[in-house]
């Protein structure tokens, strides 16, 4: 649309705004999307490698070794879990993706070496089938919780919550309540589904400790627990879930995706990917628990650049969701025509609530479904993986690490003030981070009587 | 053959570790002639007592259990002589599990399959989210009972606390005492023959056949908030 001049838009209420206004007085129901959050906020993108210099030397980048591998769970497990790359499959559910899509985060991910999760739907035999490493979820709902899958699994999730909505529970709607689904999840088929956001049979980090003591039991101590917290109170919850017995904490920022929430929630509730890892090195560091504890991050992970920061703030592996499912073949701009059939585009399909995902990714549908090819779907999961790591190494190198793990925060300057304030980095060009420990000792160095220096 | 005449394992937690425990009995599973009969003393309020376990044996617990006893139980039959902690029963599948005193919240959570029995009462949250299974309480239940309780069945001979069934979907309750309150879009049904017909099953399986299912209520989901309706706005 073209805007004349003269016609000046509203900051405060934009198009965006205007339009959500409408649709409201509309429809009378908040609106659900999926994705993650897209508003501005501070992210990896506001931190910058330093890079080797005079004072340190880079390794070779296509000749000298740097490590990918990641081990987790070795704080309690018979098993821990090897990993070739420290980047995992986050968790997504059978019911919010086809069968055939979560087939293919199984066979990407395997093809990489690295795990895939389970969702809140149960685990499919697609998925196990075709998971070398899978993680299983136990979710407030427990939809499709059974022994013999909690023992299939190679390592277990404890899900409390998810950086798109923390405190919030799942939601699948009555078009996505197939015959299948219904039957794995126990429920009448076509209702509009709400998981529970608060597990059934535990309150509170005390009872925690119980429950995972309860699932090591079942399983003989073979398996990883971890648990998975949306970045809230990052720090509390951190040593909270240590305190409780966690092999791995996993930390959900809240550009974390998912596949149906109130878009209210998604833009509202929890903190940023951020500053949420530096917290969370922060608790497990205090606890002497740093390495011990792996710590998995996710939310907004898109590029090398994201795991080498992720990883350089003190993070052991990060996990993808939303970029996963780019990755199969979401928002692919092939599907321009089918998009705009559906009131979307190539770049802004969030619909994944909806069921009518023409790339058979986010549908129930058997026709839509159809159309996504699990090893086509793969085979592009497994490159992106791989383009991930090679970048990650890239980075690595030229800070002259032999390891992704070696990269630290002193490799890191911040681009920005807020930046700086969340992680306690420099701010890039000068050697002073906005930290309040900063600010107070600069003001006691001002403060102090002449010549005491 | 009676149990008494037949080999009995016991084991004392009193000087065997609860790990040792759980092993023994998930060792049973699979095999052609599992060890039948198992007791089980001191148990001291133990956390996680027999859970995982899936052979068709017969577990006495001799005592108080902790949170969780006989979780995610498949085909074995497990008798707590005491009372037991949250979470008793957990996501069980198939099998038993009977307590002869009363539990703590929670019990039968998620439960997919198989019978509870409680002999006395039940704290807040029995038969939460309940997928399947039978729960019968020989004595009253907590508020928010069968809390989003999805299929399956709860049977309470005595009375039910506030909010019961509330996000009730297609699991059936029963209850012969008061009931305090029911909770969003639970309703009292009418009680058929069919559903006189399973009470009289359940309640014999619970060792309760003196009852009359004709004293019970039956309550269920109302089913308006299945789809969200901007008229209902006020229930959620």
């Amino acid at each position: 649309m073209t805007v004349s001049a003269g016609l000046r838009e509203s900051a405060l209420y934009d198009r965006n705004m205007i339009h959500e206004i409408q649709r409201a007085a509309r429809e009378g129901i908040y609106d659900i999307r999926g994705f993650g959050a897209k508003r501005r906020l501070p992210h990896f993108d506001d931190l910058l490698f330093l890079g080797a210099s005079v004072s340190r030397y880079p390794l070779e980048g296509y000749r000298e070794r740097c490590d990918t591998n990641v081990t987790l769970g070795t704080r309690f497990a018979r098993k821990p879990l090897e990993l070739k790359i420290p980047v995992t499959i986050a968790g997504m559910s059978f019911g919010a993706l086809s069968a055939p899509a979560k087939e293919a985060l199984g066979r990407g991910a395997s093809a990489a070496g690295t795990s895939t999760t389970t969702g809140d739907g149960g685990m499919t035999p697609e998925e196990r089938g075709h998971s070398d490493i899978l993680v299983y979820q136990l979710l407030p709902s427990r939809y499709g919780m059974n022994p013999d899958d909690l023992r299939r699994a190679d390592a277990i999730e404890v899900v409390v919550g998810q950086g798109a909505k923390p405190g919030g529970g799942g939601m699948l709607l009555g078009h996505k309540i197939s015959d299948r689904v219904a039957e794995m999840r126990s429920l009448p088929k076509g209702i509009d589904q709400r998981s529970a956001c608060r597990h059934p049979d535990w309150t509170g980090p005390d009872d925690l400790e119980i429950k995972i003591g309860e699932l090591r039991e079942i399983t003989d101590w073979e398996k990883p627990i971890f648990v998975k917290v949306g970045a809230t109170r990052t720090y509390y919850d951190v040593q909270l879930a240590v305190k409780a017995g966690a092999d791995v904490i996993v930390l959900d920022g809240m550009q974390g995706g998912t596949a149906a929430t109130q878009e209210v929630f998604i833009e509202h509730v929890g903190i940023p990917t951020l500053p949420a890892v530096v917290l969370a090195v922060k608790a497990l560091e205090e606890l002497g628990m740093h390495r011990k504890v792996q710590l998995i991050v996710s939310g907004g992970i898109r590029t090398g650049a994201d795991v080498a920061k992720a990883l350089a703030l003190g993070a052991d592996a990060v996990s993808i969701g939303v970029a996963a499912l780019i990755a199969l073949g979401d928002n692919s701009p092939d599907l321009a025509e089918e998009y705009a059939k559906i009131g979307s585009a190539p770049g802004f399909y969030d619909d994944w609530q909806a069921g009518l995902d023409p790339a058979g990714i986010s549908t129930q549908d058997a026709e839509l479904a159809e159309r996504f090819d699990p090893i086509v779907g793969g085979r592009r999961l497994a490159n992106y993986l791989s383009v991930l790591t090679l970048e990650t190494q890239t980075l690595a190198r030229a800070c002259g690490k032999s390891h992704v793990h070696n990269l630290e925060p002193e490799d890191l300057v911040a681009l920005t003030i807020e930046a700086s304030a969340m992680t306690g980095l420099p701010l890039a060009g000068c050697d002073f981070a906005f930290t309040p420990e900063s600010f107070a000792a600069a003001m006691a160095a001002a403060s102090a009587p002449a010549g005491t220096e | 053959m009676s149990a008494t005449a037949e080999r009995v394992q016991t084991v004392d937690l009193a000087s065997t570790p609860l790990r040792e425990l759980n092993q023994r009995l998930h060792d049973q599973a699979g095999l052609d002639e599992p060890e039948r009969h198992w007791r089980v003393l001191n148990p001291s309020g133990a956390h996680a007592l027999a859970c995982g376990v899936d052979a068709p044996i017969e577990i006495d617990i001799m005592g108080h259990a902790g949170y969780y006893c006989a979780g995610m139980n498949k085909q074995a039959t497990i008798t707590v002589h005491g009372n037991a902690g949250v979470g008793l029963a957990e996501n069980i599948m198939s099998g038993v599990v009977r307590v002869t005193g009363s539990t703590s919240q929670a019990a039968g959570a998620t439960a997919r399959g198989g019978l509870i029995v409680v002999e006395g009462d039940a704290s807040a949250r029995c038969g939460i989210s309940l997928k399947g299974g039978d729960i019968v309480v020989h004595g009253s239940v907590g508020h928010m009972s069968a809390f989003m309780a999805q299929t399956g069945r709860m049977v309470v001979l005595g009375d039910a606390g506030d909010a019961l069934g509330d996000s009730i979907y297609e699991a059936r309750i029963y209850v012969r005492g008061s009931v305090k309150g029911l909770g969003a879009d639970c309703v009292e049904k009418e009680l058929r023959d069919e559903h006189r017909q399973e009470l009289a099953e359940l309640l014999a399986a619970a060792g309760a056949d003196g009852a009359d299912p004709g004293d019970f209520r039956r309550y269920g989901s109302a089913r308006n908030l299945y789809t969200f309706h901007i008229d209902n706005a006020g229930s959620y």
